[in-house]
């Protein structure tokens, strides 16, 4: 089954200046997201997901940074380009955003009832009627399984727990029937239990509307329970790309390896006696500053698998295994 | 870290502190007059112990009273009603200064935890002169310097970083940082409040492997106060769930995560997701 692609990254690269330096936040990066598929974008603090959240719909500052090569296309239709007016038509209309914080999302001091009419008012071509826009409320707070819809369209966000006001939030962003959702660290401010549930929420609903998702995370954990697909960042590019099991089970690339051998849960159960002589395999180092990375692969000073090959020119993503991309020059090696 | 001699110290048998019935209850302010209308039982009776060498960990999710109960360990906050008993004495009839030389704390936060205006050499010195103070006599600047990068040492840092700022420093680092401050006082316990959930993943392994190397040459013993049940797993040898206030459930880490009691706890569990792909449909 050949299954359309909905939103195509091609060779994204964005600066950010700041004290007069610049910043190259992301790197030749490209995605695809397909129909129906939810795509997990993972990395740490600063490698460039969340930037990557931003430039898709055109949301970073023209003070502080721009795109400076690449394409952005939704259905076959470059968004870079587009007027602001005709991106409006795009920008939460056919792509829908949710953030990190729910709580600094929503404006403290309207109910949460009118800031989805707000929003349907912006996406919805006819003139709903006062009548019409409480019952279409309702139905978008029952969608997200919010409990007691009717006293929750009154509420203000100060009054509903963090889970709830993520809950609003998603109502929002589904509020215009948008195609693609990107989620950009949706459960990250939440306790496990309630992550739990927004994350089942999301799941259910991907599949329900038929939504193709950009799922964006530090948490390894989530990506496994809810991707099938997923892209690896370090230093603003990506440096693997595979199916949600491929990255799993076969981690090509030595970071993507390190970080999994580093997750405390992949840790072998050892038995009581052995606990004294318990570690990590941590990764050495640490993630380079933006504003000075290192020459070559951007990975070399802190690679168990370094040589020196690496250290003059940045690999390429190479095709490994079919559809598994690496950018690594020593991947497919026998190590 | 390689540098560090470990002569693995075991869990003992000598209880280092034993928390008795420990309530914190704040006020909830109505009105001009600040009238009380209510309290919130942040701490609502909690009881618990651990041994030399142990590390013990408070698990739950925010509001639960864990952190409460850590600042209430280090005198950070006065508690309401109960006893918290440090080798069978008292805290709360030791003076600030020797209390700080046996229970140190290490915070969530790298960033607001360290002064920024000053030097990394004042912020560790400082802790290291009042230490080499109390055990009496005149305390000069080239102990004091040498002690610190003896520290930086220990803690994986590099000893030219004297003179530098916590803005140049990431996360990681200045939770080492934090961490040689807190060791500067010579602790037999360390309250260590969320010490990696603001770290990144790779980073995050580092510094638990650090904990668990100074505890095996320092023989300290941890009140590790987590939400991340993974890594609650991976470095306590006892473990305390928290709930509303309140331990729901208690016992080694086998016990809790194996034989789980609680439906709280369970549900805590279940809602950890692994880092196993589900099989596709």
């Amino acid at each position: 089954m050949v299954m359309e692609n909905v939103l195509e990254v091609k060779n994204l690269s964005v600066e950010f200046y700041k004290g007069g330096k610049v910043i190259p936040a992301l790197r030749d990066v490209s995605i695809t997201l397909k129909k129906n598929e939810v795509l997990g974008i993972v990395g740490e603090s600063g490698c460039g997901k969340s930037t990557l959240a931003l430039s898709i719909l055109k949301l970073i500052p023209e003070r502080e940074g721009k795109v400076v090569s690449g394409k952005i296309l939704f259905k076959g239709e470059e968004l870079l380009s587009l007027s602001d007016k005709k991106l409006l038509k795009v920008r939460g209309d056919k792509i829908s955003i949710i953030f990190q914080d729910p709580f600094t999302s929503l404006n403290p001091v309207f109910r949460v009832g009118n800031q989805i009419a707000e929003s349907l008012a912006l996406h919805r071509k006819e003139n709903l009627s006062t009548h019409q826009k409480e019952k279409e409320i309702i139905e978008l707070l029952e969608l997200v399984k919010m409990p007691k819809p009717k006293d929750t369209m009154l509420a203000y966000p100060h009054q509903l727990s963090g889970g709830m006001q993520q809950r609003v939030m998603i109502a929002i962003a589904l509020s215009s029937n948008p195609e693609v959702l990107i989620a950009d660290e949706p459960t990250t401010a939440l306790d496990v239990t309630i992550q739990k549930e927004i994350l089942g929420l999301l799941t259910e609903l991907q599949k329900k509307l038929g939504l193709s998702v950009v799922l964006i995370t530090h948490d390894f954990g989530i990506v496994a329970q809810t991707c099938q697909r997923v892209s690896v960042m370090y230093a603003g590019s990506i440096v693997e790309e595979a199916s949600t099991s491929e990255i799993f089970y076969s981690p090509l690339h030595p970071y993507t390896r390190g970080l999994l051998d580093s997750l405390p849960s992949r840790e072998e159960p050892v038995g009581f006696s052995q606990r004294e002589k318990r570690r990590l395999k941590a990764i050495s180092g640490q993630v380079p500053d933006p504003s000075s990375l290192p020459s070559g692969c951007k990975f070399h000073p802190r690679c168990p698998i370094v040589i020196e090959k690496c250290k003059p020119e940045e690999p390429g993503l190479r095709e490994i295994v079919e559809n598994h991309w690496v950018r690594c020059i020593r991947a497919g090696e026998v190590v | 870290m390689s540098g560090i001699v470990s002569n693995q110290q075991p869990v003992t048998d000598a209880t280092i502190l034993k928390v008795e019935d420990l309530k914190k209850y704040f006020p909830v302010e109505r009105g001009v007059f600040r009238r009380i209308v209510d309290y919130v039982r942040a701490v609502d009776g909690i009881s618990f112990e651990i041994k030399k060498g142990e590390i013990f960990a408070l698990v739950g999710e925010s509001g639960c009273g864990k952190t409460t109960t850590a600042k209430l360990i280090v005198r950070l906050l006065e508690a309401t009603g109960g006893k918290i008993l440090f080798y069978g004495k008292d805290i709360s009839s030791l003076r600030r200064t020797e209390l700080a030389r046996k229970i140190q704390i290490i915070f969530q936060d790298p960033f607001a935890s360290l002064n920024p205006r000053l030097t990394i050499g004042t912020i560790i010195g400082e802790a290291v002169r009042h230490r080499l103070e109390a055990a009496g006599g005149k305390v000069n600047g080239r102990e004091i310097v040498e002690k610190t990068r003896e520290l930086l040492n220990k803690v994986g840092l590099p000893s030219n970083i004297l003179n530098e700022y916590p803005h140049q420093f990431s996360g990681g680092q200045r939770q080492r940082i934090g961490i040689a401050r807190a060791l500067a006082m010579e602790p037999e316990l360390i309250v260590a409040d969320e010490p990696v959930s603001s770290l990144d993943i790779s980073v995050q392994a580092q510094i638990l492997n650090l904990l668990l190397d100074l505890r095996d040459s320092l023989g300290l013993s941890y009140v590790l106060i987590a939400h991340d049940l993974n890594v609650v797993r991976f470095l306590s040898d006892r473990i305390a769930v928290m709930y509303r206030g309140r331990i729901v459930e208690t016992g080694s880490v086998e016990m809790v995560y194996e034989h789980t009691g609680h439906p709280y706890t369970k549900s805590l569990l279940e809602a950890i997701p692994t880092a196993e792909p589900q099989p596709t449909e």
